[in-house]
């Protein structure tokens, strides 16, 4: 869908073949003049931040210099410093383990419940349009609501547990639980997405193939597993690497619950790249515009991979 | 399985889902009194509205910024984004391709670095906390998005309807204007809707690029609630039920539209 400018319509073709050189120069020159304003655009406000962050991490930067931009150049001191520090190993991990915990369960649950939707049923159509609530509510307030949610003494989680006779669990304050708890409010936010595309997905398989399959004897588990899992393939390494990219980047939620903390126990190089440059009373710019761009680094990767496949599933 | 069971069971997982939304407006109505029992109400049985008596108070400043910030972000994005969809659609620029794979990189770009830049850019020019400030910078979540959403929707425009413009004596511009614009309503309406959404939502840039300004947003105004007044818990829940209306009118007028712009990107049509 991203490309297909690439492929011109046939009446295009036909209209464009008798055009004279001058007449192809004004097409372009009109093509340009209508790009013109996202290309400066991108620019301003993607290319320039991007280098100052660049910059910010390659330089020694104090309050002073950073406001009077004169920090000596410093070489990759910043990148050192970053590898060599106490939270470089825990934040790594906590990142690795924040997405991917994530996205299993994000994956599976929005998969069971698109092949349970995709059955026809009274409702279903408004049911589905609920599930994608908690998508569209700002992350401030999924956030903060997760937080009381969640809370030691007056939450209705460890009400519930109380109730089931299990000890209550300190689920933000404890650093066991600190992570699980934002693990937990991502999952929740990332469920709509999955069932949505996952959805569109199964919508796309045609019908005679399940009546195939039915006639063949294969019934539930069995044609879910040989037919609708195989099928979607395409779909779900897009919707996963999707959801990877994004999950990376989650900052939000984090941030709003925890904090990264107690004592690093949530932190993923989201949060202790912002803790680094906002969330001291000392910014420390340069090691956190490092971690950032480690960031960007982990998130192009995935980022390219999940352009890749697309790109194959052209016709 | 019965097809009743079915509807019974799909109402459950939707309950089961939507248990926090409806906690969050539970608590929005609950006292303060009541706040700390154990076990907690499971319904607002001595339901009290000084949680939104408090937001309307001390909020409405915040939903006013947020209001302007987020139409501004749509018209920038909006303004943005639709030409250049439609030079990617119809009019084959030379280098074309390479500026869309630009833009797939660019959604790709966590917020935070963004901010980040944005920071030091912004600390530099002095218009840190400035609302105009705030609207270029949550423009940046939208306009990738504007331009895919223009570009895959324009290109199905069929070429007849605009070589009729060319054969009327219509530039380009005027074409777009007339002609592409208008046959595009669904695609602005969709653009416009999550632009709108996303910059009412953005708590990165606003907390980065706002955070000491006389103007804040809204999710900043839950923020600060958060840190100051732990226990009023009632007036923290109100302002979020009230910050999530407009993502609740998005899904009742235009769902439609919101289906499609979760999958666009993620599925080919």
């Amino acid at each position: 869908m991203t490309v297909t400018h690439d492929v011109p319509a046939r009446s295009e073709v036909a209209s464009a073949a008798p055009e004279r050189a001058p007449a192809r120069r004004n097409r372009q020159l009109a093509a340009w003049a209508f790009l013109a304003p996202i290309v400066v655009y991108l620019f301003a406000f993607y290319a320039y931040p991007l280098y100052r962050n660049l910059d910010l991490s390659l330089r020694n930067y104090t309050v002073r210099s950073f406001v009077r931009g004169d920090a000596p150049f410093s070489g990759l001191a910043n990148y050192t410093k970053v590898f060599h520090d106490p939270t470089f190993g825990p934040a790594l991990l906590h990142t690795v383990v924040f997405t991917g915990v994530s996205l299993v369960f994000q994956f599976s649950i929005g998969m069971a419940l698109a092949v349970f939707f995709a059955q026809s049923f009274r409702l279903s159509a408004t049911l589905r349009a609920l599930f994608l609530v908690p998508w569209l509510l700002p992350l401030i307030v999924s956030a903060s609501t997760w937080s009381w949610l969640l809370n030691s003494d007056s939450g209705v989680v460890n009400a519930a547990l109380h109730a089931a006779g299990v000890e209550p669990v300190n689920w933000l304050t404890s650093p066991q639980w600190a992570l699980t708890s934002v693990i937990i409010a991502n999952i929740w936010i990332g469920i709509p997405f999955n069932l949505v595309v996952l959805y569109s997905g199964l919508r796309a398989v045609p019908a005679e193939i399940y009546e195939a399959a039915a006639l063949d004897g294969a019934t539930g588990w069995a044609t879910f597993r040989r037919i609708t899992f195989p099928l979607l393939r395409p779909v779900s390494a897009i919707t996963l690497l999707l959801g990877l990219v994004y999950t990376l980047k989650v900052f939000d939620i984090i941030w709003i619950m925890t904090k990264g903390g107690p004592t690093d126990a949530s932190t993923t190089f989201a949060t202790w790249s912002y803790r680094l440059s906002f969330g001291n009373l000392l910014p420390a710019f340069g090691p956190g515009a490092a971690v950032g761009n480690l960031l960007i680094i982990m998130a192009l990767i995935f980022g390219l991979l999940y352009i890749r496949i697309q790109r194959r599933q052209q016709p | 399985m019965i097809r009743p069971l079915k509807t019974a069971i799909g109402v459950l997982l939707t309950a089961v889902m939507l248990f926090p939304v409806y906690w969050m407006i539970n608590v929005s109505f609950t006292r303060d009194t009541d706040m700390r029992a154990s076990p907690p109400h499971l319904f607002p049985v001595h339901g009290t509205l000084e949680g939104y008596r408090a937001v309307l108070d001390q909020q409405l400043p915040y939903l006013g910024t947020s209001l302007i910030v987020g139409l501004g972000t749509v018209l920038l994005t909006v303004a943005l984004s639709a030409p250049a969809g439609y030079s990617l659609a119809k009019l084959r620029p030379r280098g074309g391709g390479v500026l869309s794979f630009v833009l797939l990189i660019a959604q790709m770009i966590p917020g935070i670095i963004m901010a980040m830049g944005f920071y030091a850019t912004y600390l530099k020019l002095g218009v840190l906390n400035s609302t105009a400030g705030l609207i270029l910078a949550d423009s940046t979540i939208a306009v990738p998005f504007g331009v895919l959403i223009f570009t895959a929707f324009m290109s199905g425009i069929p070429g007849e309807l605009l070589a009729a413009a060319v054969v009327d004596g219509a530039g380009p511009l005027r074409t777009f204007w007339s002609v592409v614009l208008p046959v595009s309503r669904n695609a602005v309406v969709t653009v416009s809707l999550f632009a709108f959404l996303w910059a009412w939502s953005d708590f990165v840039f606003a907390t980065t690029l706002d955070g000491g300004g006389a103007h804040q947003p809204i999710t900043l105004g839950i923020y600060h609630y958060i840190g100051n007044n732990n226990q009023q818990w009632n007036a923290i829940m109100a302002t979020a039920v009230i910050a999530s209306i407009p993502a609740t009118l998005l899904l009742i007028v235009a769902q439609r539209y919101v289906a499609a712009g979760v999958t666009a990107g993620a599925v080919k049509d």
